[in-house]
């Protein structure tokens, strides 16, 4: 063998031996991701597992951590997200359809699309800044559901526009032209052809932005969502708390039957998101393969 | 004469004015649902300016009371007691040092995962980690508050590290780190699925390995679509709110060392808002001048990561 045979096989021995070293190294990068939420998901059962009953879901909040429950906080998740999305979901769809089907390619679109994609990257607690400077004080709502609510739709507008502008863009243009063809007006085409079209990838962003706004906590924190509310909340201007803060002010003392209650607060929690993303997941397989027949 | 005249002109303006009395409601309704659509997108625009305005409002106060100077340059922060310090840096300090870590964490275990995804992962692998990294991308925060609480804390850190304090930056940063993973990991692959097939298949074509192909050709060819995906990242983890209020510990630290507690930004803006501070107090201020400082550092982080993107994007789209 010559000295550059030699030198080559003990190259490429090298190069494929570092190629498996590496796909190892791949295999274990991901794994560590999968290992993270098993361990988490672990970790929340173990803890709070004996804790979840239907007395823990229906009984309000309590110094003694045996006799505490979410009560409270599940009915005043639910009307956050019922007024959240009552805001958020036609304000971002009317967005998103304006600026997919009736904005021209000028300025004035490039700012507000600029604009929405630097929106979606704001920090959610100063969101909540904005929630207490507006919603609280100067509108006078007081710290009520309906602030709340109002600051968590600015907060999931843009995901909800961003996410409908995506599903409005897989509309084939054809469908549009079509309908033209036969004399229908613009928003006979819009409304009329183009959204039913995209209403299945529309709901699927739609659930993502709310379990994104169920699982929010700073901006609430800030416009004082109370940590202590031994009552549900009979209208929007009431005061209320929520489920991520009732998780966050158990996990924040040092006892450890808190503790537990928190993390039965996280699977009840976790179980509600991990069904919206589901439903969400299988809106978004269907969508795909019915465009594609 | 002008009764003949107005039977003559009877039936032809009883049909003619039909068609533009329908032509001018229909214009006029498409009009209005223009505008409505109009005015639902200028709300985001109004939303930005809701948001400037309220900050600089009570920054603007701030100031009048405050130095700029010894905002930017003291090392206390120590607005709500006396000797009163309004000194950024600690927190400053606290937030970079907790996004630090986990970024120096999270970017080579998303990047790697990225990589593995696009470039070495058979379909029906990608199909069942992609949805796991997407649930781990939706846990909430405040959950990944507890997990570095009950768990990152008392069972990797303290034993790794023999230290005995709860709260600690580094329990916060894996937390936060966990968090950016699924960010990294899924911008980094939509950044090499771009890169063209035909670059790939003249590297193997020249013999190179999967390995040579996927560091020398597709990493370099995405690479400004990685670093962008790793901007945001870090933008993220520094406007990171519920797990470093729970698990940094709340102390406004000018360290520099991962295992001691520190406080950052958005942990303070909670504190003081879970008190009782009254409102149009000075103390009450900090909170929007924090808030403005928290937002302009996540503002040119999110710039230099669309600037990036789009540089991507004028290569290969």
């Amino acid at each position: 063998m010559t000295t550059a045979e030699t030198t080559f096989r003990r190259r490429l021995l090298a190069r494929k031996s570092s190629g498996i070293g590496f796909a190892i190294l791949c295999l274990a990068a991901t794994l560590l991701a999968i290992a993270a939420l098993s361990v988490l998901l672990i970790d929340v059962t173990s803890q709070g597992i004996g804790r979840v009953s239907w007395d823990f879901v229906n009984s309000f909040p309590s110094r003694k951590p045996e006799e505490a429950g979410i009560k409270a906080a599940l009915w005043g998740t639910i009307w956050m997200m019922g007024l959240t999305a009552a805001f958020a979901v036609p304000l971002g769809l009317g967005a998103a359809i304006y600026l997919e089907e009736y904005a021209g390619r000028n300025w004035i679109t490039r700012i507000v699309e600029v604009n929405i994609a630097n929106l979606a990257g704001v920090p959610s607690i100063v969101y909540g800044l904005l929630g207490l400077a507006l919603f609280v004080r100067a509108l006078e709502l007081q710290r009520s559901v309906l602030a709340g609510a109002l600051t968590m739709a600015l907060l999931v507008l843009p995901i909800i526009i961003i996410a409908a502008q995506e599903a409005l863009r897989a509309v084939p243009s054809s469908i549009r032209e079509a309908a033209y063809a036969l004399g229908a007006t613009r928003s006979q085409v819009v409304f009329r052809q183009v959204v039913p079209g995209a209403l299945p990838g529309m709901l699927t962003g739609i659930i993502l932005a709310l379990s994104r706004a169920i699982g929010e906590t700073a901006p609430l924190i800030m416009i004082g969502a109370l940590l202590f509310v031994p009552f549900t909340p009979a209208g929007p201007l009431d005061r209320f708390t929520v489920l991520p803060i009732q998780i966050f002010n158990w996990a924040s003392r040092p006892q450890k039957e808190f503790q537990e209650n928190a993390a039965a607060g996280i699977i009840v929690l976790l179980a509600v998101l991990l069904t919206m993303n589901a439903v969400a997941i299988g809106l978004r397989n269907r969508f795909q393969s019915a465009h594609r027949g | 004469m002008s009764v003949r005249g107005d039977q003559a002109a009877g039936p032809a303006s009883r049909i003619r004015p039909r068609r533009p009395l329908e032509a001018r409601v229909r214009r006029a309704r498409e009009a209005v649902i223009h505008t409505l659509l109009f005015l639902c997108a200028f709300a985001s625009i109004l939303t930005t300016f809701g948001i400037i305005a309220t900050l600089l409002e009570e920054t603007v106060a701030f100031f009048r009371e405050v130095s700029i100077w010894e905002y930017f340059t003291d090392t206390k922060w120590t607005p709500l007691f006396s000797p009163a310090h309004f000194g950024i840096l600690p927190l400053l300090a606290g937030t970079l040092l907790v996004a630090a870590f986990a970024a120096l964490f999270a970017i080579p275990v998303g990047l790697i995962t990225a990589i593995f995804l696009s470039e070495y992962a058979p379909s029906w692998l990608r199909s069942a980690v992609k949805p796991v990294l997407e649930v781990l991308a939706g846990i909430p925060t405040v959950v990944l508050g507890f997990f570095a609480l009950t768990f990152v804390s008392p069972e990797i850190v303290r034993p790794l590290f023999g230290t005995s304090q709860i709260f600690s930056a580094l329990s916060a940063s894996i937390a936060v780190g966990i968090m950016i993973i699924p960010l990294i990991s899924s911008l980094s692959e939509d950044a090499m699925n771009a890169v063209p097939r035909s670059l790939r298949e003249g590297a193997y074509a020249l013999g190179a390995t999967r390995f040579e192909v996927a560091r020398r050709v597709v990493v370099p060819a995405a690479l400004s679509g990685i670093m962008a995906s790793f901007v945001l990242a870090i933008s993220r983890a520094v406007g990171e709110t519920m797990i470093v209020a729970l698990a940094a510990g709340g102390q406004p630290n000018l360290t520099w060392n991962p295992l001691q507690a520190v406080q950052t930004m958005t942990a303070y803006i909670v504190q003081v808002s879970l008190g009782d501070t009254p409102q149009g107090s000075l103390e009450f201020r900090t909170i929007f001048a924090v808030g403005m400082t928290l937002f302009v550092l996540t503002l040119a982080m999110n710039v230099i990561s669309q600037y990036l993107l789009q540089k991507f994007r004028e290569v290969y789209e």
